[in-house]
Protein backbone atom coordinates (compact mmCIF):
# COMPACT_ATOMS: atom_id res chain seq x y z
CA UNK A 1 0.00 0.00 0.00
CA UNK A 2 0.91 3.93 -0.62
CA UNK A 3 -0.39 6.61 1.40
CA UNK A 4 0.65 10.44 0.36
CA UNK A 5 -0.54 12.90 2.94
CA UNK A 6 -0.78 16.57 2.70
CA UNK A 7 3.05 16.48 0.26
CA UNK A 8 4.44 19.88 0.14
CA UNK A 9 7.55 20.36 -1.83
CA UNK A 10 8.88 23.60 -2.42
CA UNK A 11 12.62 23.60 -4.35
CA UNK A 12 14.24 26.52 -3.02
CA UNK A 13 17.98 27.66 -4.39
CA UNK A 14 19.98 28.86 -7.22
CA UNK A 15 17.70 32.59 -6.83
CA UNK A 16 14.70 30.30 -7.79
CA UNK A 17 11.71 29.21 -5.51
CA UNK A 18 9.65 26.83 -7.51
CA UNK A 19 6.18 25.33 -5.29
CA UNK A 20 6.27 22.06 -6.86
CA UNK A 21 3.90 20.56 -5.07
CA UNK A 22 1.05 22.29 -3.23
CA UNK A 23 -0.72 19.79 -1.23
CA UNK A 24 -1.35 16.20 -2.14
CA UNK A 25 -3.31 13.27 -0.59
CA UNK A 26 -4.29 10.01 -2.15
CA UNK A 27 -4.39 6.67 -1.06
CA UNK A 28 -3.00 3.44 -3.51
CA UNK A 29 -3.97 0.27 -2.17
CA UNK A 30 -1.89 -3.29 -2.27
CA UNK A 31 -1.85 -4.23 -5.70
CA UNK A 32 -3.24 -1.67 -7.05
CA UNK A 33 -2.86 -0.04 -10.66
CA UNK A 34 -3.14 3.72 -10.61
CA UNK A 35 -2.24 5.90 -13.10
CA UNK A 36 -1.47 10.28 -12.30
CA UNK A 37 -1.88 12.68 -15.31
CA UNK A 38 -1.42 15.87 -15.12
CA UNK A 39 0.38 18.68 -17.41
CA UNK A 40 3.65 19.23 -18.14
CA UNK A 41 5.60 20.62 -15.00
CA UNK A 42 2.91 20.02 -12.54
CA UNK A 43 5.41 18.34 -10.32
CA UNK A 44 4.96 14.26 -11.06
CA UNK A 45 8.35 13.52 -11.15
CA UNK A 46 9.11 15.20 -8.23
CA UNK A 47 5.96 13.42 -6.59
CA UNK A 48 7.52 10.02 -7.66
CA UNK A 49 11.00 10.79 -6.34
CA UNK A 50 9.30 11.99 -3.21
CA UNK A 51 7.31 8.55 -2.78
CA UNK A 52 11.09 6.40 -3.91
CA UNK A 53 12.73 8.52 -0.91
CA UNK A 54 14.79 10.43 -3.09
CA UNK A 55 13.82 13.61 -2.38
CA UNK A 56 12.62 15.18 1.17
CA UNK A 57 9.69 16.43 1.27
CA UNK A 58 8.98 20.25 2.84
CA UNK A 59 6.50 19.08 4.79
CA UNK A 60 3.80 16.10 4.57
CA UNK A 61 4.38 12.54 4.77
CA UNK A 62 4.60 9.16 2.17
CA UNK A 63 4.29 6.13 3.70
CA UNK A 64 4.98 3.00 1.72
CA UNK A 65 4.35 -0.67 3.00
CA UNK A 66 5.98 -2.83 1.53
CA UNK A 67 9.60 -3.00 0.19
CA UNK A 68 11.66 -3.12 -2.34
CA UNK A 69 10.61 -0.15 -4.55
CA UNK A 70 11.84 -0.20 -8.10
CA UNK A 71 11.48 2.75 -9.96
CA UNK A 72 11.42 3.31 -13.86
CA UNK A 73 12.93 6.58 -14.76
CA UNK A 74 11.65 9.34 -17.21
CA UNK A 75 14.86 9.74 -18.80
CA UNK A 76 15.45 5.64 -19.26
CA UNK A 77 18.25 6.36 -21.34
CA UNK A 78 20.81 7.98 -19.13
CA UNK A 79 19.26 5.67 -15.93
CA UNK A 80 21.01 2.45 -17.37
CA UNK A 81 24.47 2.24 -17.39
CA UNK A 82 26.49 2.39 -20.68
CA UNK A 83 29.49 0.69 -18.99
CA UNK A 84 27.28 -2.31 -18.27
CA UNK A 85 25.90 -4.84 -20.82
CA UNK A 86 22.04 -5.13 -20.75
CA UNK A 87 21.88 -8.35 -18.17
CA UNK A 88 24.52 -6.76 -16.51
CA UNK A 89 22.43 -3.40 -15.68
CA UNK A 90 19.41 -5.76 -15.09
CA UNK A 91 21.34 -7.63 -12.37
CA UNK A 92 23.45 -4.79 -10.81
CA UNK A 93 20.29 -4.44 -8.23
CA UNK A 94 19.79 -7.78 -7.44
CA UNK A 95 23.98 -8.23 -6.80
CA UNK A 96 23.81 -5.29 -4.46
CA UNK A 97 21.41 -7.06 -2.67
CA UNK A 98 23.89 -9.99 -2.76
CA UNK A 99 21.20 -12.43 -4.40
CA UNK A 100 22.95 -15.87 -4.61
CA UNK A 101 24.10 -15.92 -8.45
CA UNK A 102 22.05 -18.50 -10.00
CA UNK A 103 18.75 -17.57 -8.78
CA UNK A 104 20.24 -13.78 -9.92
CA UNK A 105 20.73 -15.42 -13.57
CA UNK A 106 17.02 -16.73 -13.21
CA UNK A 107 15.41 -14.13 -12.66
CA UNK A 108 17.67 -11.52 -15.39
CA UNK A 109 16.64 -14.27 -17.85
CA UNK A 110 13.00 -14.41 -16.81
CA UNK A 111 12.96 -10.41 -16.48
CA UNK A 112 14.17 -9.76 -20.36
CA UNK A 113 12.57 -13.23 -21.28
CA UNK A 114 9.42 -11.09 -20.26
CA UNK A 115 9.87 -7.89 -22.19
CA UNK A 116 11.00 -9.76 -25.37
CA UNK A 117 14.68 -8.75 -25.30
CA UNK A 118 15.88 -12.71 -24.51
CA UNK A 119 18.50 -12.25 -26.57
CA UNK A 120 20.09 -8.98 -26.20
CA UNK A 121 21.88 -9.90 -23.05
CA UNK A 122 25.04 -8.92 -24.30
CA UNK A 123 24.60 -5.73 -25.89
CA UNK A 124 25.40 -2.51 -24.70
CA UNK A 125 22.51 -0.61 -23.79
CA UNK A 126 23.63 2.19 -26.04
CA UNK A 127 23.48 -0.25 -29.09
CA UNK A 128 19.31 -0.89 -28.95
CA UNK A 129 16.57 1.45 -29.88
CA UNK A 130 14.84 3.90 -27.27
CA UNK A 131 12.22 1.40 -27.24
CA UNK A 132 14.21 -1.24 -27.00
CA UNK A 133 16.39 0.69 -23.53
CA UNK A 134 12.88 1.75 -22.27
CA UNK A 135 12.24 -2.23 -21.98
CA UNK A 136 15.59 -2.97 -20.32
CA UNK A 137 14.96 0.18 -17.82
CA UNK A 138 11.28 -1.99 -17.41
CA UNK A 139 13.35 -5.87 -17.21
CA UNK A 140 15.50 -4.17 -14.31
CA UNK A 141 12.49 -3.43 -12.28
CA UNK A 142 10.33 -6.56 -13.13
CA UNK A 143 13.37 -8.62 -12.16
CA UNK A 144 14.16 -6.76 -8.97
CA UNK A 145 10.82 -8.20 -7.74
CA UNK A 146 9.69 -5.25 -5.86
CA UNK A 147 6.24 -4.95 -4.50
CA UNK A 148 5.56 -1.12 -5.26
CA UNK A 149 6.93 -0.27 -9.19
CA UNK A 150 6.96 3.70 -9.99
CA UNK A 151 6.87 4.19 -13.18
CA UNK A 152 7.96 8.20 -14.70
CA UNK A 153 6.43 8.53 -18.19
CA UNK A 154 8.09 5.19 -19.45
CA UNK A 155 6.25 5.45 -22.91
CA UNK A 156 6.72 9.20 -23.85
CA UNK A 157 9.40 8.75 -26.46
CA UNK A 158 8.14 5.57 -28.34
CA UNK A 159 6.03 5.27 -31.34
CA UNK A 160 2.43 4.09 -31.50
CA UNK A 161 2.46 0.74 -31.77
CA UNK A 162 5.74 -0.43 -29.49
CA UNK A 163 3.47 2.03 -26.97
CA UNK A 164 0.75 -0.18 -27.11
CA UNK A 165 2.85 -3.56 -27.17
CA UNK A 166 4.60 -2.06 -23.95
CA UNK A 167 0.71 -0.82 -21.89
CA UNK A 168 0.23 -4.61 -22.40
CA UNK A 169 3.37 -5.91 -21.47
CA UNK A 170 2.75 -3.87 -18.06
CA UNK A 171 -0.69 -4.92 -17.79
CA UNK A 172 0.52 -8.45 -17.87
CA UNK A 173 3.08 -7.88 -15.73
CA UNK A 174 1.22 -5.78 -13.32
CA UNK A 175 -1.22 -8.91 -13.48
CA UNK A 176 1.30 -11.57 -12.81
CA UNK A 177 3.26 -10.24 -9.67
CA UNK A 178 0.79 -8.33 -8.19
CA UNK A 179 2.33 -4.97 -7.63
CA UNK A 180 1.19 -1.72 -6.16
CA UNK A 181 1.56 0.20 -9.52
CA UNK A 182 1.88 4.30 -9.65
CA UNK A 183 2.14 5.08 -13.52
CA UNK A 184 2.90 8.38 -14.42
CA UNK A 185 1.71 9.95 -18.03
CA UNK A 186 0.14 13.18 -19.34
CA UNK A 187 -1.36 11.26 -22.00
CA UNK A 188 -4.95 10.49 -20.64
CA UNK A 189 -5.85 7.79 -23.05
CA UNK A 190 -3.18 5.85 -21.70
CA UNK A 191 -3.82 6.30 -18.12
CA UNK A 192 -7.82 5.26 -19.13
CA UNK A 193 -6.76 2.16 -20.68
CA UNK A 194 -4.02 1.28 -18.31
CA UNK A 195 -5.25 2.07 -14.84
CA UNK A 196 -7.77 0.68 -11.89
CA UNK A 197 -7.66 4.70 -11.06
CA UNK A 198 -6.94 7.83 -12.19
CA UNK A 199 -5.45 10.27 -10.10
CA UNK A 200 -5.65 13.72 -12.05
CA UNK A 201 -3.51 16.42 -10.87
CA UNK A 202 -3.93 20.53 -11.37
CA UNK A 203 -1.00 22.37 -12.82
CA UNK A 204 1.62 24.54 -10.53
CA UNK A 205 0.37 25.36 -7.46
CA UNK A 206 -0.05 20.97 -7.95
CA UNK A 207 -3.46 19.74 -5.98
CA UNK A 208 -5.62 16.36 -6.74
CA UNK A 209 -8.44 17.53 -8.87
CA UNK A 210 -10.07 14.63 -9.35
CA UNK A 211 -9.87 10.80 -8.39
CA UNK A 212 -11.83 8.96 -10.65
CA UNK A 213 -12.07 4.68 -10.51
CA UNK A 214 -11.66 3.15 -13.59
CA UNK A 215 -14.61 0.38 -13.91
CA UNK A 216 -14.02 -1.28 -17.00
CA UNK A 217 -13.54 -4.65 -17.26
CA UNK A 218 -10.13 -6.32 -16.08
CA UNK A 219 -9.06 -8.22 -19.10
CA UNK A 220 -8.13 -5.48 -21.73
CA UNK A 221 -7.65 -5.37 -25.37
CA UNK A 222 -6.40 -1.97 -27.60
CA UNK A 223 -9.05 -2.49 -29.84
CA UNK A 224 -12.04 -3.48 -27.68
CA UNK A 225 -11.14 -1.50 -24.75
CA UNK A 226 -10.73 1.77 -25.93
CA UNK A 227 -13.79 0.94 -28.63
CA UNK A 228 -15.91 0.63 -25.14
CA UNK A 229 -18.47 3.57 -24.84
CA UNK A 230 -17.33 3.78 -20.82
CA UNK A 231 -14.07 4.24 -22.25
CA UNK A 232 -15.16 7.43 -24.08
CA UNK A 233 -16.81 8.91 -21.33
CA UNK A 234 -14.11 8.36 -18.62
CA UNK A 235 -11.82 9.94 -21.27
CA UNK A 236 -14.07 12.89 -21.85
CA UNK A 237 -14.17 13.09 -17.99
CA UNK A 238 -10.75 13.33 -17.39
CA UNK A 239 -10.62 15.49 -20.77
CA UNK A 240 -13.21 18.43 -19.13
CA UNK A 241 -11.03 18.46 -15.76
CA UNK A 242 -7.95 19.45 -17.57
CA UNK A 243 -9.52 21.81 -20.10
CA UNK A 244 -10.10 23.92 -16.86
CA UNK A 245 -6.39 24.03 -16.56
CA UNK A 246 -5.08 26.55 -19.13
CA UNK A 247 -7.10 29.09 -17.43
CA UNK A 248 -6.12 28.15 -14.09
CA UNK A 249 -2.45 28.61 -15.57
CA UNK A 250 -3.41 31.88 -16.13
CA UNK A 251 -4.37 32.83 -12.87
CA UNK A 252 -1.45 31.18 -10.90
CA UNK A 253 1.49 31.13 -13.60
CA UNK A 254 2.54 28.32 -14.88
CA UNK A 255 5.42 27.98 -12.07
CA UNK A 256 4.31 29.79 -8.95
CA UNK A 257 6.95 32.01 -8.60
CA UNK A 258 6.92 32.43 -4.94
CA UNK A 259 9.76 35.22 -4.69
CA UNK A 260 7.85 37.84 -5.94
CA UNK B 1 47.54 12.59 -49.30
CA UNK B 2 46.98 10.79 -45.98
CA UNK B 3 47.00 12.51 -42.37
CA UNK B 4 50.20 9.86 -41.68
CA UNK B 5 51.83 10.67 -45.16
CA UNK B 6 51.74 14.52 -44.51
CA UNK B 7 53.56 13.67 -40.83
CA UNK B 8 56.18 12.35 -42.30
CA UNK B 9 56.63 14.67 -44.99
CA UNK B 10 56.92 17.39 -42.38
CA UNK B 11 59.27 15.18 -40.39
CA UNK B 12 61.66 14.65 -43.08
CA UNK B 13 61.65 18.39 -43.80
CA UNK B 14 62.86 19.34 -40.19
CA UNK B 15 65.32 16.41 -40.72
CA UNK B 16 66.31 18.01 -43.78
CA UNK B 17 66.70 21.77 -42.40
CA UNK B 18 68.50 20.19 -39.32
CA UNK B 19 70.71 19.00 -41.40
CA UNK B 20 71.16 21.70 -44.57
CA UNK B 21 71.57 24.83 -42.08
CA UNK B 22 74.42 23.97 -39.87
CA UNK B 23 76.44 22.68 -42.95
CA UNK B 24 75.13 26.16 -45.11
CA UNK B 25 76.76 27.78 -42.04
CA UNK B 26 73.34 29.71 -41.58
CA UNK B 27 73.49 27.97 -37.47
CA UNK B 28 77.31 27.83 -36.07
CA UNK B 29 77.52 24.26 -35.74
CA UNK B 30 79.29 24.83 -32.45
CA UNK B 31 75.86 25.44 -31.32
CA UNK B 32 73.36 23.18 -33.41
CA UNK B 33 75.76 20.13 -35.28
CA UNK B 34 74.08 18.47 -38.27
CA UNK B 35 71.97 16.39 -37.61
CA UNK B 36 73.45 13.03 -39.49
CA UNK B 37 76.56 13.68 -36.06
CA UNK B 38 74.11 14.35 -33.50
CA UNK B 39 72.38 10.32 -35.07
CA UNK B 40 75.89 9.10 -35.23
CA UNK B 41 76.88 10.18 -31.87
CA UNK B 42 73.52 8.62 -30.64
CA UNK B 43 74.52 5.28 -32.11
CA UNK B 44 77.25 5.73 -30.49
CA UNK B 45 76.04 6.43 -26.86
CA UNK B 46 73.21 3.13 -27.15
CA UNK B 47 76.77 1.13 -27.24
CA UNK B 48 77.45 2.31 -23.71
CA UNK B 49 76.56 1.10 -20.26
CA UNK B 50 76.26 4.08 -19.28
CA UNK B 51 73.87 5.88 -21.00
CA UNK B 52 71.28 2.48 -20.54
CA UNK B 53 71.78 3.15 -16.96
CA UNK B 54 71.34 6.66 -17.56
CA UNK B 55 68.12 5.45 -19.33
CA UNK B 56 67.14 3.14 -17.10
CA UNK B 57 66.98 5.43 -13.87
CA UNK B 58 65.00 7.73 -15.65
CA UNK B 59 62.12 5.74 -16.70
CA UNK B 60 62.61 3.82 -13.33
CA UNK B 61 62.22 7.73 -11.58
CA UNK B 62 59.37 8.03 -14.14
CA UNK B 63 57.33 5.20 -13.54
CA UNK B 64 57.59 5.05 -9.47
CA UNK B 65 56.61 8.70 -9.66
CA UNK B 66 53.76 8.40 -11.92
CA UNK B 67 52.25 4.69 -10.35
CA UNK B 68 52.38 6.30 -6.84
CA UNK B 69 50.69 9.49 -8.08
CA UNK B 70 47.98 7.38 -10.56
CA UNK B 71 47.50 5.37 -7.15
CA UNK B 72 47.06 8.33 -4.82
CA UNK B 73 45.33 10.28 -7.12
CA UNK B 74 42.90 7.91 -8.24
CA UNK B 75 42.01 7.18 -3.96
CA UNK B 76 41.55 10.57 -2.72
CA UNK B 77 40.02 11.27 -5.96
CA UNK B 78 37.00 8.95 -5.58
CA UNK B 79 36.97 9.28 -2.30
CA UNK B 80 36.64 13.13 -1.78
CA UNK B 81 34.67 13.06 -4.66
CA UNK B 82 32.19 10.75 -3.41
CA UNK B 83 31.89 12.21 -0.08
CA UNK B 84 30.18 15.66 -0.24
CA UNK B 85 31.12 16.63 3.13
CA UNK B 86 35.54 15.85 2.31
CA UNK B 87 34.96 17.66 -1.32
CA UNK B 88 33.39 20.77 0.44
CA UNK B 89 36.36 20.81 3.39
CA UNK B 90 39.15 20.21 0.57
CA UNK B 91 38.70 22.55 -2.18
CA UNK B 92 40.46 24.90 -0.94
CA UNK B 93 43.56 23.34 0.07
CA UNK B 94 43.51 21.56 -3.14
CA UNK B 95 43.17 24.91 -4.91
CA UNK B 96 46.02 26.35 -2.78
CA UNK B 97 48.46 23.23 -3.29
CA UNK B 98 47.48 22.66 -6.61
CA UNK B 99 49.11 25.98 -8.55
CA UNK B 100 52.76 25.46 -6.87
CA UNK B 101 54.94 24.74 -9.28
CA UNK B 102 56.84 21.19 -8.45
CA UNK B 103 60.50 22.88 -9.44
CA UNK B 104 59.68 25.48 -6.22
CA UNK B 105 60.16 22.56 -4.52
CA UNK B 106 63.66 21.73 -5.54
CA UNK B 107 65.57 23.43 -2.97
CA UNK B 108 63.29 22.02 -0.27
CA UNK B 109 64.02 18.48 -1.53
CA UNK B 110 67.75 18.92 -2.18
CA UNK B 111 67.72 20.12 1.74
CA UNK B 112 65.93 16.97 2.77
CA UNK B 113 67.50 14.21 0.07
CA UNK B 114 70.27 15.45 -1.24
CA UNK B 115 71.66 14.37 -5.01
CA UNK B 116 69.34 11.02 -4.65
CA UNK B 117 66.79 9.45 -6.57
CA UNK B 118 63.91 10.09 -3.73
CA UNK B 119 64.39 13.72 -4.24
CA UNK B 120 63.20 13.68 -7.83
CA UNK B 121 61.24 11.18 -7.24
CA UNK B 122 58.79 13.95 -4.92
CA UNK B 123 58.54 16.24 -7.46
CA UNK B 124 57.59 13.70 -10.02
CA UNK B 125 54.76 13.06 -7.47
CA UNK B 126 54.06 16.15 -6.44
CA UNK B 127 53.73 17.30 -10.38
CA UNK B 128 51.58 14.14 -11.34
CA UNK B 129 49.33 14.22 -8.40
CA UNK B 130 47.65 17.19 -9.28
CA UNK B 131 46.88 16.32 -12.63
CA UNK B 132 45.16 13.06 -12.13
CA UNK B 133 43.52 14.09 -8.73
CA UNK B 134 42.24 17.25 -10.02
CA UNK B 135 40.72 15.12 -13.30
CA UNK B 136 39.36 12.45 -10.94
CA UNK B 137 37.51 14.78 -8.75
CA UNK B 138 35.87 16.56 -12.22
CA UNK B 139 35.32 12.77 -13.39
CA UNK B 140 33.00 12.25 -10.40
CA UNK B 141 31.30 15.59 -10.47
CA UNK B 142 30.01 14.64 -13.27
CA UNK B 143 28.07 11.56 -12.63
CA UNK B 144 24.88 11.84 -14.34
CA UNK B 145 22.10 12.44 -11.41
CA UNK B 146 19.38 9.66 -13.16
CA UNK B 147 22.18 7.42 -12.98
CA UNK B 148 22.84 8.30 -9.31
CA UNK B 149 19.04 8.91 -8.36
CA UNK B 150 18.67 4.92 -10.33
CA UNK B 151 21.57 3.94 -7.91
CA UNK B 152 19.99 4.94 -4.66
CA UNK B 153 16.71 3.83 -5.71
CA UNK B 154 17.87 0.52 -6.47
CA UNK B 155 19.72 0.57 -2.91
CA UNK B 156 23.27 0.29 -4.14
CA UNK B 157 25.52 0.19 -1.23
CA UNK B 158 28.58 3.20 -1.40
CA UNK B 159 30.50 0.24 -2.15
CA UNK B 160 28.77 -0.69 -4.87
CA UNK B 161 28.36 2.59 -6.03
CA UNK B 162 31.46 3.68 -5.89
CA UNK B 163 32.67 0.60 -8.29
CA UNK B 164 29.61 0.42 -10.61
CA UNK B 165 29.21 4.28 -11.34
CA UNK B 166 31.45 6.69 -9.78
CA UNK B 167 34.34 4.46 -11.19
CA UNK B 168 33.48 4.10 -14.74
CA UNK B 169 32.00 7.81 -14.87
CA UNK B 170 35.58 9.23 -13.38
CA UNK B 171 37.50 6.96 -15.26
CA UNK B 172 37.61 8.53 -18.47
CA UNK B 173 38.61 11.58 -16.70
CA UNK B 174 41.31 9.29 -14.88
CA UNK B 175 42.86 8.32 -18.03
CA UNK B 176 43.04 11.77 -19.49
CA UNK B 177 44.41 12.47 -16.13
CA UNK B 178 47.51 9.56 -16.34
CA UNK B 179 48.01 10.74 -19.94
CA UNK B 180 48.43 14.52 -18.94
CA UNK B 181 50.26 13.68 -15.70
CA UNK B 182 52.98 11.10 -17.55
CA UNK B 183 54.08 14.34 -19.68
CA UNK B 184 54.53 15.75 -16.72
CA UNK B 185 56.07 13.26 -14.92
CA UNK B 186 59.38 13.11 -17.87
CA UNK B 187 59.72 16.80 -17.58
CA UNK B 188 60.41 16.63 -13.53
CA UNK B 189 62.52 13.89 -13.45
CA UNK B 190 64.42 15.51 -16.23
CA UNK B 191 64.58 18.60 -14.84
CA UNK B 192 64.93 17.28 -10.98
CA UNK B 193 68.13 15.12 -12.49
CA UNK B 194 69.54 17.99 -14.25
CA UNK B 195 69.16 20.84 -11.77
CA UNK B 196 69.33 18.43 -8.49
CA UNK B 197 71.99 16.33 -10.21
CA UNK B 198 70.30 12.93 -9.52
CA UNK B 199 71.40 9.73 -11.84
CA UNK B 200 69.21 9.98 -15.07
CA UNK B 201 68.85 11.05 -18.32
CA UNK B 202 68.83 14.62 -16.99
CA UNK B 203 71.92 14.55 -15.09
CA UNK B 204 73.29 12.97 -18.37
CA UNK B 205 72.64 16.00 -19.94
CA UNK B 206 73.87 19.11 -17.78
CA UNK B 207 77.50 16.75 -17.73
CA UNK B 208 77.61 16.90 -21.80
CA UNK B 209 76.80 20.25 -21.57
CA UNK B 210 79.65 21.05 -18.80
CA UNK B 211 82.40 19.52 -21.06
CA UNK B 212 81.27 21.14 -24.36
CA UNK B 213 79.88 17.63 -25.49
CA UNK B 214 76.89 19.50 -27.59
CA UNK B 215 76.37 16.65 -30.22
CA UNK B 216 75.77 14.27 -27.11
CA UNK B 217 73.82 16.56 -25.51
CA UNK B 218 71.26 16.69 -28.42
CA UNK B 219 71.70 13.39 -29.23
CA UNK B 220 70.32 12.54 -25.47
CA UNK B 221 67.71 15.54 -25.79
CA UNK B 222 66.34 13.29 -28.62
CA UNK B 223 66.17 10.29 -26.44
CA UNK B 224 64.55 11.80 -24.08
CA UNK B 225 62.19 13.24 -26.38
CA UNK B 226 61.61 9.64 -27.86
CA UNK B 227 60.75 8.74 -24.28
CA UNK B 228 57.98 11.47 -23.97
CA UNK B 229 56.36 10.01 -27.42
CA UNK B 230 56.43 6.70 -26.44
CA UNK B 231 54.62 7.25 -23.06
CA UNK B 232 52.02 8.98 -25.07
CA UNK B 233 51.22 6.61 -27.86
CA UNK B 234 51.31 4.11 -25.15
CA UNK B 235 48.80 6.24 -23.09
CA UNK B 236 46.12 6.67 -25.83
CA UNK B 237 46.17 2.51 -26.49
CA UNK B 238 45.68 1.91 -23.06
CA UNK B 239 42.83 4.63 -23.10
CA UNK B 240 41.50 3.01 -25.96
CA UNK B 241 41.31 -0.62 -24.48
CA UNK B 242 39.96 0.87 -21.42
CA UNK B 243 37.14 3.03 -22.83
CA UNK B 244 35.98 0.85 -25.33
CA UNK B 245 32.30 1.53 -23.96
CA UNK B 246 32.76 5.82 -24.16
CA UNK B 247 31.05 7.51 -26.45
CA UNK B 248 34.26 9.50 -28.31
CA UNK B 249 35.92 5.40 -28.44
CA UNK B 250 32.87 3.34 -29.31
CA UNK B 251 32.17 3.98 -33.35
CA UNK B 252 29.82 2.18 -35.18
CA UNK B 253 29.05 -1.50 -34.42
CA UNK B 254 30.31 -3.68 -37.86
CA UNK B 255 27.35 -5.55 -39.04
N1 LIG C 1 15.93 19.87 -9.01
C1 LIG C 1 15.07 20.89 -9.16
N2 LIG C 1 15.39 22.10 -8.68
C2 LIG C 1 14.53 23.14 -8.81
N3 LIG C 1 13.31 23.06 -9.38
C3 LIG C 1 12.95 21.87 -9.88
C4 LIG C 1 13.81 20.72 -9.79
N4 LIG C 1 13.16 19.68 -10.37
C5 LIG C 1 11.97 20.16 -10.78
N5 LIG C 1 11.82 21.47 -10.49
C6 LIG C 1 10.66 22.30 -10.77
O1 LIG C 1 9.54 21.67 -10.21
C7 LIG C 1 8.43 21.73 -11.10
C8 LIG C 1 7.89 20.33 -11.35
O2 LIG C 1 8.89 19.59 -12.05
P1 LIG C 1 8.69 18.05 -12.38
O3 LIG C 1 9.92 17.58 -13.08
O4 LIG C 1 8.31 17.32 -11.14
O5 LIG C 1 7.46 18.12 -13.39
P2 LIG C 1 6.78 16.94 -14.24
O6 LIG C 1 5.33 16.96 -13.91
O7 LIG C 1 7.49 15.67 -14.06
O8 LIG C 1 6.97 17.45 -15.73
P3 LIG C 1 7.09 16.61 -17.10
O9 LIG C 1 5.73 16.10 -17.44
O10 LIG C 1 7.54 17.64 -18.10
O11 LIG C 1 8.09 15.54 -16.86
C9 LIG C 1 8.92 22.46 -12.33
O12 LIG C 1 8.49 23.78 -12.24
C10 LIG C 1 10.41 22.39 -12.24
O13 LIG C 1 10.98 23.57 -12.77
MG1 LIG D 1 8.58 14.41 -15.25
Amino acid sequence: MLEVQGLRKVYDGHGRRVEAIADLTFTVGGGEFACVVGPSGCGKTTLLRCIAGLLPPTSGQVRVAGEPIAVVFQEYGRSLFPWLRVAQNVELPLKAAKMPRAQRQRQVDEALAAVGLADAHDAYPWQLSGGMQQRVAIARAIAYGPSVLLMDEPFAAVDAQTRADLEDLIRSVWQRLGVTLLFVTHDIDESVYLGQRVIVLSSAPTRVVENIVIDLPGERDQLTTRADPRFAELRARIYAHIKKLPSQRAEHGSTHDLSR
Amino acid sequence: MSRALWGLAGLAIFAALGEALPRLGLISPLYAPPLSRILSLLGDQVQQPRFWTATVDTLKTWALGLLIAVVAGVVLGVAIGAVPVLRAATASTIEFLRPIPSVALIPLVSLLYGATITSTLVLVVYASFWQVLVQVLHGVADVDPVAHDTARAYRLGRWARVRYLFWPTALPYAVTGVRLAASVALILAITGELLIGSPGLGREIGNAQDSGAVPQMYALVIVTGLIGLAANLFARMAERRVLAWHPAIRGEVPV
